[in-house]
């Protein structure tokens, strides 16, 4: 899947949308632009069944839009390279972004444009499992597979929808992996800070769970709203908690402004942040001395690449990356919807066709060795109407004097 | 006794800031009667003017507050000017319908100059917080929460001092009055609209060190200072000032004590039990229809 050359398309070859209707207009400019319109509509559609249309929704505006955007342009790299390896089925793929305004409401009317009017036969998404689980069911309803990237609400998995395919790890999973090291850190007691949704409950209900089960003590479950900035209460209270660990469960923005809180209040007890959107990097730029002691669960670690399982395409990613001169905080973040269209333009390869049904059954099949590892997906949910689940390797970091590192036990 | 001490710290240090928002729009809403959904954006605005001088250009900390809250009345006399001139005696959805377009506007534009990802400030104050006994208090927050009061002040000062102040509250009584009194009743519409938003560029470019920046913070800005301005009473300078600590205790000790998962539920339940007790709000003034 993954080709060796890497040749860039042109941006102008790639990324070709088809806009809203040309609204009817009383002047003569107005008629004259919207002829012109119509016209580039219908090259537009020309053009367009020359391509296989492959449907993005992220959040591109709003709380979570700097992670929808590096995802996005992870998309974006992997859209290019497949195109300049010839495309698939010998056709080249076209990207249709939506922005879902990090909003599930209009997470839902993405995918039904998507599916109604672009006839995408799959779409990645939606990058928070709030919106993910709000378009799960217009899949269902509609038939058409989902690829999620980022999610890791256990929901999402076990909710028995079988046209999800989730390549990022559960937060079960993320706590599994993280049980060898609890005896390593020497976690006695932990409390938790997460931000009160799917993906933060989630991950804090898993990690409790796994951490009782070490016989550590649990102490305080804080929560925040996602779009809080000041968590000064919760943290006296964590303070007052008195454990040696805190697990704060959020995106970047969040832990930015916790890290710098818990200076402020002189909250002595370790800080691990879980989800893996926690972008490490810029923890360091903005939180600065802040930062330092934190460890951080990722499922990408760009500082140090050729401990993953593909170091190739981790490398070919990372160095496209650069060369676009995204923002290098972004990069454990965009490869999730890097893997995510390799991994949906493989299962069309497999499928033989770009029609919904066959890329779903063709999903089960697929093996591609992606930035995430071996991206494979093994069934889970009730029996009958199974989720597909990928099990990629969860990493811990650390940031010690303003740097990111391979933690040393 | 310790936590409590700092959970009280913590409050007061938020009130400040509340109340800093909520006289702004107290101004313009509860003066004007102009549902101002630009207010959310003029603090976000004051924020990335203060990103823009301190880590862009590199000015001074201080200069570039009041760089930044200047701008702030700039763009706010211009929101005036261009959109609120003209829809003067138009009707109240009308207007509101004009303030959500403008909102969606400058949140959009702020995302497109500066992207969605989030900017932070440097601020000058030393990083290790003021420490006594157990509890602890970064220099930057009470450094914000000092301007701030002395915002408040020089604002009721304004209005109740000053020939401008004076101008403000008989225009806001009784227009036609006014302008029969020789009141320059397009230049008191700008001047108080001007002044309530560089109130909340304020409260953004004081807060932004304090935080981090990005396109939507001041969403949740704004919804606070409704509730603010609801709770004290439409127009009351001092009730915004007193709504806004009492929404900081609330939603600080309710977090703190009760169940941080219901912090934002705390002050707005608050604000349904003053609403039923005493429906204009903690302080408003009599109403005069008419």
């Amino acid at each position: 899947m993954h080709t060796k050359t890497v040749k860039t398309a042109s941006p102008s070859s790639c990324g070709r949308r088809v806009g809203s209707p040309p609204r009817a207009s009383t002047t003569a400019a107005g008629l004259i632009a919207a002829g012109v319109l119509a016209t580039a509509l219908s090259t537009g559609s020309v053009a367009a069944q020359e391509t296989i249309k492959i449907g993005v929704s992220q959040p591109l505006t709003g709380a979570f839009a700097a992670s929808g955007n590096y995802v996005a342009q992870g998309a974006r790299i992997a859209e290019d390279e497949i195109n300049a390896a010839g495309g698939v089925l010998g056709k080249k793929i076209q990207l249709v972004i939506e922005d879902n305004k990090s909003n599930p409401t209009e997470a839902v009317a993405t995918v039904e444009k998507l599916i109604v009017r672009d006839k995408v036969p799959v779409i990645m998404g939606a990058w928070s499992s709030t919106l993910t689980l709000a378009v799960m069911p217009k899949m269902q309803e509609y038939k058409v597979p989902l690829v999620v990237e980022t999610s890791s609400s256990g929901k999402i998995t076990t909710a028995g929808n079988p046209y999800v395919f989730r390549i990022s790890p559960t937060s079960e999973m993320e706590a599994m992996s993280f049980r060898p090291l609890v005896a390593k850190l020497g976690i006695k007691k932990a409390d938790f800070l997460n931000t009160n949704n799917d993906f933060g409950i989630g991950s804090a209900t898993e990690f409790a769970k796994m951490l009782k089960a070490e016989g550590v003590q649990v102490g305080v479950l804080e929560t925040m709203d996602p779009k809080a900035n000041d968590f000064s209460a919760q943290l006296t209270r964590i303070k007052a908690s008195g454990g040696d660990t805190l697990f704060v469960t959020t995106a970047v923005e969040q832990n930015t402004l916790i890290l710098k809180q818990a200076k402020e209040l002189q909250l002595k007890a370790r800080i691990v942040t879980t989800g893996g959107s926690n972008s490490p990097d810029q923890l360091v730029t903005q939180a600065g001395d802040a930062a330092n002691g934190s460890y951080h669960t990722v499922f990408f670690p760009p500082w140090f690449p050729e401990v993953v399982k593909n170091p190739d395409a981790a490398k070919r990613y990372m160095a496209e990356w650069k060369k676009r001169g995204h923002e290098p905080g972004g990069l454990t973040e965009g490869f999730r919807g890097y893997d995510g269209i390799f991994t949906a333009v493989e299962a069309i390869k497999v499928a033989g066709k770009a029609e919904p049904a066959a890329i779903k059954d063709a999903l089960w099949k697929v093996k591609v060795p992606g930035v995430y590892g071996d991206i494979a997906f093994i069934k889970q949910g009730p029996a009958g109407s199974e989720s597909g689940q990928n099990q990629p390797t969860v990493y811990l970091v650390k940031i010690d004097g303003g740097k990111v590192v391979k933690p040393e036990f | 006794m310790d936590q409590l001490l700092q959970h009280a710290l913590n409050a007061m240090i938020l009130g400040g800031t509340y109340a800093l928002l909520g006289i702004g729009l107290t101004l313009i809403f509860g003066i004007m009667r102009v549902v101002n959904f630009t207010h959310g954006e003029l603090y976000a605005f004051g924020a990335y003017m203060m990103y823009m001088w301190v880590m862009l250009i590199g000015a001074n900390f201080v200069l570039s507050i009041v760089l930044a809250v200047a701008l702030g009345v700039v763009l706010g006399a211009a929101i005036e000017i261009v959109l609120l001139r003209r829809l003067r005696g138009a009707d109240i959805d009308t207007t509101m319908l004009v303030m959500i377009g403008a909102w969606i506007a400058i949140q959009n534009t702020e995302q497109l100059v500066w992207s969605g990802v989030a900017k932070s400030i440097n601020s000058p104050f030393p990083s290790a917080p003021l420490v006594v006994g157990a509890i602890s208090v970064s220099w930057t927050r009470l450094f914000v929460f000092a301007v701030a009061v002395l915002l408040i002040a020089a604002t009721y000062a304004l209005i109740q001092w000053t020939r401008l102040g004076k101008a403000m509250r008989a225009t806001f009584q009784d227009r036609e009055a006014a302008a029969l009194m020789g009141v320059r009743i397009d230049t008191v519409h700008t001047a108080t609209f001007a002044l309530g938003s560089g109130l909340a560029a304020a409260a953004g470019a004081l807060l932004g060190p304090v935080f981090v920046v990005y396109p939507t913070i001041g969403d949740l800005a704004s919804l606070k200072a409704f509730a603010i301005v609801i709770l004290g009473g439409l127009g009351s300078i001092p009730g915004a000032t007193i709504g806004g600590f009492i929404l900081a205790f609330m939603e600080e000790l309710g977090a703190g004590y009760i169940s941080s998962g219901y912090r934002d539920a705390m002050g707005f339940l608050l604000i349904i039990l003053i609403l039923l007790v005493k429906p204009t709000g903690l302080f408003a003034r009599k109403e005069r229809i008419g």
